[in-house]
Order: structure tokens, then sequence, then C-alpha cells
């Protein structure tokens, strides 16, 4: 992908020393971290892309990878996600304002947005599977000019699990997105859609003429998604998603998360189905 | 190209007594059962029995460059005298290369090195942990003077007198030893040492070296291994059956030279703590296990698939076709329920059914592309003999097409391990440059 200083002469393993500026409750497991580097000239030639990952460390506790689910734009803080799971997890989520964590970022390849200019983009979004999709979406949204129909399918399984609460009304207000939230079950007072995603979207019918599919979410969403999206005639290489894995180094030496000769951090996260076609059946 | 200089073993011995001040000798060290490579003192190494010095190693000396457990950051963190919930965290990065020199590993040895230098240095991020060992590091390797029953250097492109990673090759002769001086690094280190001119023992050294590799079992024909193993993914009847005396201890990826994997882990508390990376081994099942309780590797079929593979399809794939494994045998030895990566190798190529599609008898010869990068050595007739033992096809082919692409006697040299072959075999010309590149280093 395209050359952009990402600091890798630098000791890979050392981290940014970082503060919490803001930790915002997303769902009842899902919680979001803004975060900015202490040492100021760090943090001011700091740049990724959408869909890179970074190594959100809890000092005496340990790393975990999360993808940075703030646009390029956004100059004052990166976001994590983080839904509370293990032992990493659950430190970061006792993280308050003014504490201090690691970043080891930006790892990893991401979005070929540049290879979408004039397409119609349909973005899918499952559950913490949202995370993703948040930093490309708004990344593209801000370039809508340059695109077609933009539009988002998010689902949940129930209202209060959906993350980004702050998000939403500006996503379904929007002009340049078309927005459509669901959720598993009929839960009172919720207004939109009720269904499974793979459903809903069939119902939506995207027309695949020239338009790209950026799905996200748990595997068995994955699984189903995928299919109706090939039954709507979408090509492989038109339909691009974001793998996970144990990971440590986050650069390709540690060995764990191969699918093959790729690694998940470094040849990853992003990848076309056309490109998971072409690796071994490993997941 | 190098130099040759003698050496008897009192002179040899006495040069390494010399390095231990200013350097850190590992060296070989009988320990129980167990030879394992240790910081030598000069006293020891004044007085020590060159036999002992010398024993084949039973782990390999990986941790010369990468330490079972080595802290990667010190954090520290300072409450504020005002505002106690106010922390000043400082990170530390200690980065320690003292100068060493890494005494009586075997050609295998050396040539680890360079299956981990392509993912430790070569890609887009440096280990700059690994490098500074690296760059502070003086390989002095031995010769073998004979094959042992588990060596198999000859599969994966390596000889028993392979130049291949090490700075001083030295070759035992009649009544002491022979330096070939193979890179600067190695000229530094006998700067001064007395040693005295050897160029009239080079056939001397040469016999030795066709010796050793006539010693060799044969190679099997193991061309396309990168595909076949590749092919043998989804038959898990294949890799269940041959991994059902496994224990998944993962003694052979701890004794393993090339083995590259580890895991980053904190201890003490974020007032005062550091961050460790220790060995890990794909054999355990929790290598790979995610939070939510998924695994990709499940079972142990299919970690063996993984480390198989990774060694002779998945690095080849990343690595213009080079294997993660240079044959040491030491995961053959260690074994405690006796499985055996030839084995489990051979097997899958040998019952690959996929159709190779470019003419595949006719790739063998493509070692010989590769010939003009082999390290100069006069011809040794006679080590062709296990050669066309080994795989008589290929290397007939590849006899007559030899002086039309290559410098003769390079050709020659290259020659002589049949299975150089497998090194080249799964892919064609582009990889000779990259591996001349690699070669360099």
């Amino acid at each position: 992908m395209s050359e952009h200083d990402c600091g890798c002469s630098k000791n890979p393993y050392l981290p940014e020393v970082a503060t919490v500026l803001e930790v915002i409750t997303e769902s009842p497991t899902i919680k979001s971290f803004r975060v900015r580097f202490d040492n100021e000239e760090a943090w001011n030639s700091f740049t990724f892309q959408p869909g890179q990952v970074g190594q959100l460390s809890v000092f005496g506790v340990g790393e975990s990878t999360f993808v940075i689910n703030t646009p390029p734009s956004c100059k004052d803080y990166i976001q994590f996600s983080v839904m509370r799971a293990g032992e990493v997890t659950t430190a970061i989520h006792k993280l308050q304002p003014g504490d201090k964590v690691g970043v080891r970022a930006p790892l990893g390849n991401y979005f070929p947005y540049e290879q979408w200019k004039g397409k119609n983009i349909v973005f899918v979004g499952g559950g913490i599977g949202m995370a993703p999709i948040r930093t490309i979406m708004l990344h593209v949204m801000e370039h809508a000019s340059e695109y077609g129909r933009l539009s988002l399918l998010y689902g949940a399984r129930s209202p209060e699990d959906m993350a980004y609460k702050a998000d939403l009304p500006g996503w379904l207000e929007s002009d340049v997105l078309h927005t459509t939230l669901t959720i598993d079950r009929e839960a009172p007072n919720w207004p939109h859609r009720v269904g499974m995603i793979p459903n809903v979207l069939k119902e939506l019918a995207p027309s695949p003429d020239n338009t790209i599919a950026v799905l996200c979410g748990p595997p068995i969403m994955i699984k189903f998604t995928l299919a109706a999206f090939r039954e709507m005639g979408f090509k492989d290489e038109n339909i691009i998603t974001t793998l996970e894995r144990r990971m440590k180094c986050g650069i390709g030496i540690c060995g764990r998360c191969n699918l093959g000769g790729k690694y998940v951090c470094l040849d990853g996260p992003v990848f076309s189905q056309a490109q998971l076609n072409e690796l071994p059946p490993e997941m | 190209m190098s130099s040759l200089l003698f050496a008897t073993p009192k002179e040899l011995t006495g040069w390494l007594a010399g390095l231990a001040s200013g350097h850190r000798v590992l060296a070989p060290r009988q320990e129980g059962p167990s030879v394992v490579f240790r910081p030598r003192t000069a006293e020891e190494l004044a007085s020590a029995d060159i036999d002992a010095l010398l024993r084949r190693a039973t782990a390999s000396p990986k941790q010369a460059m990468l330490p079972q457990c080595e802290t990667l950051v010190t954090f520290k963190s300072v409450k504020d005298a005002e505002d106690p919930s106010k922390l000043t965290t400082t990170l530390e990065a200690p980065i320690e290369a003292e100068p060493t020199v890494l005494f009586g590993g075997r050609p295998c040895d050396a040539r680890g090195f360079v299956v981990l230098d392509r993912p430790y240095l070569e890609g887009k991020f440096k280990d700059p942990y690994y490098g500074a060992r690296r760059e502070a590091t003086t390989i002095v390797t031995q010769a073998c003077p004979s094959a042992f029953y588990s060596c198999f250097c000859n599969w994966v492109g390596g000889t028993p007198s392979d130049r291949e990673g090490s700075d001083i090759l030295f070759t035992a002769v009649e009544g002491g030893f022979v330096l070939e001086v193979v890179t600067e690094k190695g000229q530094a280190l006998v700067e001064g040492a007395g040693f005295a001119d050897a160029s009239d023992k080079a056939a001397e050294v040469e016999a030795a070296h066709a010796a050793a590799a006539a010693s060799l079992n044969p190679a099997p024909e193991l061309s396309h291994v990168m595909e076949k193993v590749a092919s043998r993914f989804t038959d898990t009847a294949f890799w269940d059956k041959e991994t059902v005396k496994c224990l998944s201890c993962g003694a052979c990826t701890y004794l393993c030279p090339t083995c590259q994997c580890f895991t980053i882990t904190d201890e003490g508390s974020q007032l005062d703590g550091r961050r460790l990376r220790s060995w890990d081994s794909c054999m355990t099942p929790l290598f790979t296990m995610e939070t939510s309780g998924h695994n990709p590797r499940p079972s142990k079929a299919d970690r063996m698939r993984n480390r198989v593979s990774h060694k002779f399809s998945f690095y080849p794939e990343r690595y213009n076709g080079f294997f993660s494994c240079v044959g040491c045998g030491r995961c053959v030895v260690s074994c405690p329920v006796s499985l055996d990566i030839r084995h489990m190798v051979q097997a899958a190529v040998e019952g690959a059914t996929i159709e190779i599609k470019d003419e595949a008898p006719a790739k063998a010869p493509a070692a010989v592309a590769e010939a003009p990068e082999a390290k100069v050595r006069e011809a040794a007739p006679e080590v062709k003999v296990p050669a066309e033992a080994a795989a008589p096809e290929p290397a007939v082919e590849a006899a007559p097409a030899e002086p039309a692409e290559a410098a003769a006697p390079a050709a020659a040299e290259k020659a002589a391990p049949a299975p150089k072959a497998q090194k080249s075999a799964p892919k064609t010309a582009p990889k000779s440059s990259t591996r001349s590149k690699a070669k360099k280093r």
C-alpha cells in the first residue's frame, strides 16, 4: 500500500505513553477510550490510515490489539473501543480519565479506499465489528463527494448493545449516508428495523453494480452476510472484511496470527474475500 | 576471497581464552545429558579439552541472539506530590549487546540465524534487540566431521561445511584446525592471533568436507515441497495420523534453531514493572487461544500442520522459497515420542496429489541458476556420489546444464549436495538475486 511515515525505524516494542482523556460507556460490555500521547512531538508526527490497529496496554497487565476507530482527520485524540472479555480488557475497563496507558500504533494494513473512488459503498457492522467500520466510514463521509452512494447497516443484539449511541442521530440524519439500524429481537420503543443483519441486508437489496461491500462483525454474522452479498451478485474482490486473531508482537514476528503465509497483524487485518479465498481455511 | 589459517588445538583454545577478555565467549558445555552453549571464562577455555569444546550441542545456539526470556521495556510511574492521582510514567528499553563470540556451532546452527534474520531484521519492522546481538556476535563455526543419524541439512539446502551465516568456518585436519575467514567480522577476530598461513592445506580441508558430505544419508526427491505441503492443508486425516503420538510438549520448537515464536507478558505493576519477551511454542493449545474461547488451532494435528507447513510452505512462500529448517535434527533426536519431521515432510510430499503446472522435472536443474552465488570452492568430485544416489534424475539432468548456465567451478560445488535443488525447486530464476542478497548479509 502507499508509503507513509509509520515510524518503522523506531523500536517497535516501545509504546508511547498516553493519557486517557475520556471514557465513554457504549454498552454494558463496551467502552470507548480516547487517548493522546504524552510526548507532544510523537503526537504531532503521528499519522495512520483508516483500518490500522494499535496495541493498547495497561502497564503491568499487558497489551491487546484494537482498531483505531477515529478517522485520521481527528487530531485531538485516537479512540479505541474495547469489549470487556479477558484480563487486559478488564484492566482497560477500569481506566479513568487521567490514567496512563501504552500505545503502539499504527500497525497493520488499512482499507484500500483509494481504489473505491467513484464507487458506492455499503458498510455492514455487527456488534463490536462496528469499530473498524466507524473509522473508514467517517473518513469516507468526510470525502463523500469523491464516492458514490454511501450506506450503513448496523446491527446489534439489542438497543442497549448498540455502541456509538452519540453518533447514531447524526448518521441517521446525514445527507451523505443512508443508515439502517437493526436489532435481533423486538424491543420496546425501538423505531428501527428488527431482524438479523443478513436478512435485513437482503431486504435492502443493494445493487452490486460499481459497489464495494465492507463488513465487520462476529464470525457467524460474517458467514451469513457474506453469503447474502454473494447471492446478490457481489464479487469476492469487492467484499472487504477485517480479521481478528490472538496477537502479541503486532509486527509479524512472534508467529501467532498467521493464516498460511500471511500475518493478520502485518498483512491484515483488512482483506478482500478474494484474498481470503487464497489462504488456508484456518479460521 | 577467503584466507586459510592453521591453529593447533592449544593455539585455538589459547585464542579463545584471549577473546574471553573483551567478549562473551559462548561454547558448548556438557551439562548432564545435554550439551548447551554457555558463556565460558578465559580460564575454562585455556584449559579446555578441545574435544569437549567441539561436542555437538543438543540445544541450538538460538539464545545467543534471542534469550529465552528478556526485558523489552521497563516502566516506572511516580505519583505527583500535589495530586497523588496523577502519575508520570517513564519507559525504558534496555537493548543490550555485549561483544560475543559464538564458538563451536555447526553450519546448520549458523544458517539458523540467516533464517531468523528474515522475520527479525528484513521486514517492515526491525527487531532492535535481536539486531543488536546479531551485530555484536561473531560466529565461529565448526565444519561437521561427519553426519549424525538425525542430520538432514542436505534436504534443506545446507552442507556439513556450509559457510552461510558463519564469520569463520574451521575444519579439523591432521594436527589441528584450518580456519577459513568468511567475513570481515571474522577477519577482525583473527587479527593478531598469530595463526600460521594454511593455504597449502586447502586440499586436505576439501577432502574433509567431502568426506562429511558423503557421510550424510541421501536426501529424497523433494521438488515442489512448498506447494505439495500446502496442498495437504485440508487433508485432516493425514495430519491426525502423523500427530497421533504427539504430546504437545514443544521440545521440538524450543530446541529448534529456526523457531521464531515468542510471547510478551507484563510483570510487576504500573508503578514498577517490566514487559518481557519469552520463547513460546506453536505446539501448545494456548498459543492461539482467543479470549472468547475460540481457537483457530484447537487440536494437536492443527498445530503440527502449522509447524510443518510454516517451515516447508508458509515461510518459503513469504521468503523466496527458503525453508525455515536447517536440518539440524534436534527435533528428531529429542522428541519424547520419536516423531520425525523428515518423515512427515516426505509423507506429505509423496502423498500430494496436486498437479504442478510448470514442467516439474525440468525444474530440478533450477538449482543451477543459483550456482553463481555459491561460495566458490574447488570441486570435490566424490561428493557427487550421494547426490546422484539421492536424486538420480535431477542430478543427471543438472550436470549438463551447469556449464551453460553458470560459472563452472561454482556449479561444480553446487552440484555436490543434490538437495540444493530443493532450495530452488519451488521457484525459478528470480529467486537467485534474492538469495545472493541474503547471502551477502
